[in-house]
């Protein structure tokens, strides 16, 4: 009966995982493109002419199944990376990605060189 | 250790002032130069009589082609109008007019009065086919060769300078 339950819980949370993906958040999206007609706005945020269509054209996107990365993909190819709040990344912002990363790999050293002297003292 | 430290708090120190530097001094408007170079794919535009398709072969007849988005509700590009007139002399290139969200009567009013510098014109009612141009606001216009590889975008009116700079692409 444990097994039972155990595959159970399991096949609910593959299908609502399932389920989460298969579901695409317009909203989500609208909220990730930048509006280019107005200032600091998003789609989501703007009723200007040019987030009405562009509301649109995500709607369509997503009725002939694409997912949120090939929206946004389709979206930059076509008014380039400015378009989309978070960028992939590509060789002209590879640095912006990987750089926090490497302070915190380095701060990290650093401190830890330093708590190892002074264990080292004492 | 503490020239490490000094060091690592230097390097950070003038990555920043560069970072700000440059980014204070970009012009934080639009820039449409990531285009230049793709090929334009997915016309599937519809003729402004709706008797045809317009589709990627239209493009390949002429070395050059100026794609011109347009309405009748547009100011700015009553003011264009002229140069597009001008250009449409030029047997390089083809000129082909892109109605957006516009009334078939207006449009037609438009170029009874002004003239008509298109060889082909086509529409896009809602706004949603100019999309896969990069269209954001009219006008805008696009010069392609016939591999419809994008060679400049103009956004806004054109102008004399946008003239002379399409007749020298042209020639």
């Amino acid at each position: 009966m444990k097994i039972i339950i155990f595959y159970f819980i399991i096949f609910l949370n593959l299908s609502s995982s399932y389920a989460a993906k298969k579901n695409i958040d317009q909203n989500q999206i609208y909220k990730n493109l930048r509006c280019l007609v107005c200032q600091g706005q998003s789609i989501s945020d703007s009723n200007s002419d040019f987030a009405q269509t562009i509301k649109l054209v995500v709607k369509d996107l997503i009725k002939q199944g694409k997912s949120e990365k090939q929206i946004y993909t389709f979206m930059a190819d076509k008014y380039g990376d400015w378009i989309v709040y978070k960028p992939q990344l590509n060789k002209q912002n590879f640095i912006l990605w990987v750089l926090p990363y490497v302070i915190l790999l380095g701060g990290g050293l650093v401190i830890f060189s330093i708590i190892r002297k002074k264990r080292k003292k004492f | 250790m503490q020239k490490v430290i000094k060091f690592l708090t230097t390097l950070i120190f003038l990555f920043v002032i560069v970072v700000f530097y440059f980014s204070l001094n970009k012009d934080p408007s639009y820039q449409t130069n990531s285009l230049v170079g793709k090929k334009l794919v997915e016309l599937n535009l519809e003729s402004f009589d709706g008797d045809y398709s317009l589709r990627t072969k239209d493009f390949k007849k002429n070395n050059f082609t100026l794609i011109n988005f347009w309405a009748s509700w547009c100011s700015p590009c009553r003011v264009e109008h002229p140069i597009l007139m001008s250009l449409s002399k030029s047997k390089k290139l083809k000129l082909v007019g892109i109605n957006f969200k516009d009334k078939k009567n207006n449009a037609k009013k438009f170029l009874n009065e002004l003239g008509n510098p298109y060889n082909l014109i086509a529409k896009d009612e809602i706004g949603k086919k100019s999309v896969n141009f990069g269209i954001y606001g009219i006008p805008e216009s696009i010069l392609v060769n016939k591999e419809m590889i994008v060679i400049k975008k103009f956004i806004g009116p054109l102008n004399t300078r946008d003239y002379n700079e399409i007749l020298k692409i042209i020639n």
